[in-house]
């Protein structure tokens, strides 16, 4: 599968703290990557970097390359770039609110995005509203379409924003933790739908989230982030089996399972290091019960496991 | 069981909110006629979406709200009816922790300062020896008693909420989402601490989570509610569920294993907004197995004693 998104060894700064370090991960169409990591790791600012948006942060690419459908973003036109945005890639915020205009209708909110992408008029730009509306499973769409933001549900207004993200015809969707503020009924469903939707059209998703439940459930691949590194990276199947990275399969430990022992989930002991103090060597060293002098001294090389990629000198075996 | 430390009595509460010149004031019950029970050293767990009454519950409980109507007793004393100085008195044996470590500490505060109040509320000074103490307990170095709350990470300040709480040695603590604003191993540290304390300290625990999932491995029972009203039971952490909300619940908890994934028969309809029920079940909107009836009467929590359930149709 060729990639449509594709980041090559990114390293990214704001000001002078470096905060990603050599970030290479790709999603092909019809595909779902899932990005996680504790708070902090840099799946965010990984986000910022594949969509263009960093100087809004005042942030910079500092090393290395993000290609959109073959094409060098940082060589386009900033105009280029935000035709991109909104049209060829669709974003979903984590809280919706921040992303809907509190004194316009619900409908033309969504209208506007096909109309400036797609060049759609203002019926035809409707009926897409009340076609997307209606399989994101919105009842009553006609309704919702002119009601206002605040007169709808947290979970309907995240369905909205999906809607904006889906009405452009994007062929990349990148969801920043898109449910992790709603309610688990809700979030189980916005899940299905989007990755649902995914499928049937082809698009492909970064889909940003701490949950490993969600990775297992909807992704094809994982990349997993610490410390503003990519610990490990590959297909979801073998790496739930068997995680190579000790922060994988602590993260995934972190999830109470049914038929867990009391006193089985322990956590990860210590937490997250700050860009300004990064320990030497393994920036996971201090944290890890695999921790080996060589981890503390040398930053672990990216070596291929699998179909997938892990930074670690002392990774678990395959299954 | 245990004999109960804590018995919950048809306990309800009311909210009227706005009022004024434009808006009529309206008028819901965030809880509704709840009965409980909590055995000494039980860890009783209540779960249920935002807005369902968790928070309310917990704070009628330690009696930090006043009740419509309902009793709440402690250790055989009617804490409901009970004058403030014995009130005061009775609350050295309560504690609460609060769902949001960022805004339940204040910033201007020393730990110093934040772990004195408890003391304070009794009109007590907190002897120095202590305080080491208590940070210890909670797995945080005595040299940090003289950082501010912003010095410290989300899971640090939620060790102080609890040292707070751990002060006067209660035997009950409300814990009401203590780990909701924290990463998942973080929350995972925290959840091993507060086994721990009960462990050491013998205490009850009132656990308030949304995620079933952390309760069912964290909880001795669990009370699931559902708009204002407890809709189930379970007697145990591997029950089935019986009411077709618990189990949308459980179903929305992904586990982090591809090979069990599967499809979630989803929830269509809206949650009924709580200053205007409708008639019958309040999960009827949602519910694949509502019937006419459903939409009618409301169901009374009932059933098995031990695994009660308020659904005419149970799985
Ligand atoms: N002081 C108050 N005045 C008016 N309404 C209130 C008040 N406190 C709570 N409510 C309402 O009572 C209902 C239950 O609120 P509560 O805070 O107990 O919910 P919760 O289950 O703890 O939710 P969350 O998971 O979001 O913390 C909500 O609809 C809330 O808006
Ligand atoms: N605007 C910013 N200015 C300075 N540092 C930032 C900014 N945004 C993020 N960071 C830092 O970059 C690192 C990664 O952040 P982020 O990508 O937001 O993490 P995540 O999304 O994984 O929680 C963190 O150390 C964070 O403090
Ligand atoms: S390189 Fe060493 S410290 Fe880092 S994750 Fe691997 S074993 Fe642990
Ligand atoms: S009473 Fe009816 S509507 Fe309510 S949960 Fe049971 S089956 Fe569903
Ligand atoms: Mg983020
Ligand atoms: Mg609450």
């Amino acid at each position: 599968m060729t990639a449509l998104l594709d980041l090559q060894s990114v390293s990214v700064s704001i000001g002078k703290v470096a905060l990603l370090d050599g970030i290479s991960l790709s999603v092909a169409r019809g595909q779902i990557l899932g990005l996680v990591g504790e708070s902090g790791s840099g799946k965010s600012l990984t986000a910022m970097a594949a969509m263009g948006l960093l100087p809004l942060i005042g942030g910079r690419v500092t090393q290395g390359a993000v290609r959109f459908d073959g094409q060098d973003m940082a060589a386009m036109t900033e105009a280029e770039r935000r035709k991109l945005r909104g049209g060829r890639i669709g974003f979903v915020t984590q809280n919706p609110m921040t992303a809907l205009d509190p004194v316009q209708r619900i409908g033309e909110q969504v209208d506007v995005v096909s109309r400036l992408h797609l060049g759609l008029d203002r019926k035809a730009a409707r009926a897409r509203t009340l076609d997307l509306l209606t399989q994101l499973r919105i009842p009553e769409a006609a309704a919702v379409a002119e009601a206002w933001p605040h007169q709808l549900s947290g979970g309907m207004k995240q369905r909205i924003v999906i809607a904006m993200a889906l009405a452009g015809e994007p062929d990349l969707i990148i969801a920043d933790e898109p449910t992790t503020a709603l309610d688990v009924t809700v979030q189980a469903q916005i899940i299905q739908i989007l990755g649902n939707l995914v499928r049937e059209k082809g698009v492909a998703l970064m889909l940003i989230t701490h949950d490993m439940g969600v990775v297992a459930q909807i992704c094809d691949r994982v990349a997993v982030l610490y410390g503003g590194r990519l610990a490990e990276e590959g297909a979801v199947a073998p790496i739930f089996a068997a995680p190579a990275h000790p922060y994988t399969s602590a993260l995934i430990g972190c999830i109470p399972q049914e038929g867990m022992a009391k006193g089985a989930l322990r956590g990860i002991p210590g937490a997250v290091p700050s860009a300004l103090a990064f320990p030497t060597g393994c920036r996971f060293h201090p944290r890890c019960d695999r921790a080996s002098e060589l981890c503390r001294s040398t930053v672990p090389p990216t070596d291929p496991r699998g179909d997938g990629r892990v930074a670690c000198h002392h990774p678990g075996a395959l299954a | 069981m245990t004999a109960p430390l804590i018995q919950i009595d048809r306990l309800s509460k009311r909210f009227q909110s706005g009022g004024g010149i434009f808006a009529k004031p309206r008028a819901m019950m965030a809880v509704r006629d709840v009965s409980l029970s909590i055995g000494k050293g039980e860890v009783l767990g209540v779960v249920g979406e935002s807005g369902c009454g968790k928070s309310t519950l917990a704070r009628l409980v330690l009696r930090l709200i006043e009740p419509t109507a309902g009793r709440v007793s402690f250790d055989g004393t009617d804490i409901t009816a009970l004058s403030p100085a014995a009130l005061r008195k009775m609350r050295r044996r309560m504690a609460m922790v609060f769902q949001d470590p960022y805004s339940s500490l204040d910033p201007r505060h020393t730990l110093t300062e934040v772990l004195a109040e408890p003391f304070a509320a009794q009109g007590e000074p907190l002897s120095p020896d202590r305080l080491p103490e208590m940070l210890a307990a909670v797995g945080l170095p005595a040299a940090m008693a003289a950082s501010h709350p912003h010095q410290l990470s989300g899971g640090q300040r939620q060790r102080v909420g609890i040292a707070r709480a751990l002060a006067l040695h209660p035997d009950f603590v409300v814990l009401d989402e203590p780990t909701a604003s924290l990463d998942v191993s973080i929350q995972a540290q925290i959840i091993a601490l507060l086994a721990d304390l009960r462990d050491r300290l013998g205490l009850t625990y009132l656990f308030i989570s949304h995620d079933l999932g952390l309760v069912r491995y964290f909880c001795d029972r669990i009370v699931v509610m559902y708009l204002g009203t407890v809709v189930e039971v379970l007697p145990d952490t591997t029950a089935a569920p019986r009411h077709p909300y618990t189990r949308a619940l459980m179903q929305s908890n992904f586990a982090p294993d591809p090979a069990r994934r599967r499809a979630i028969e989803p929830l269509t309809g809206e949650i009924p907004s709580p200053f205007a029920l409708p008639p019958g079940c309040a999960f009827a909107s949602r519910c694949p197995r509502a019937s006419d009836r459903c939409r009618r009467e409301t169901p009374a929590l009932g059933g098995d004693p031990a695994h009660p359930v308020a659904c005419f149709h149970p799985l």
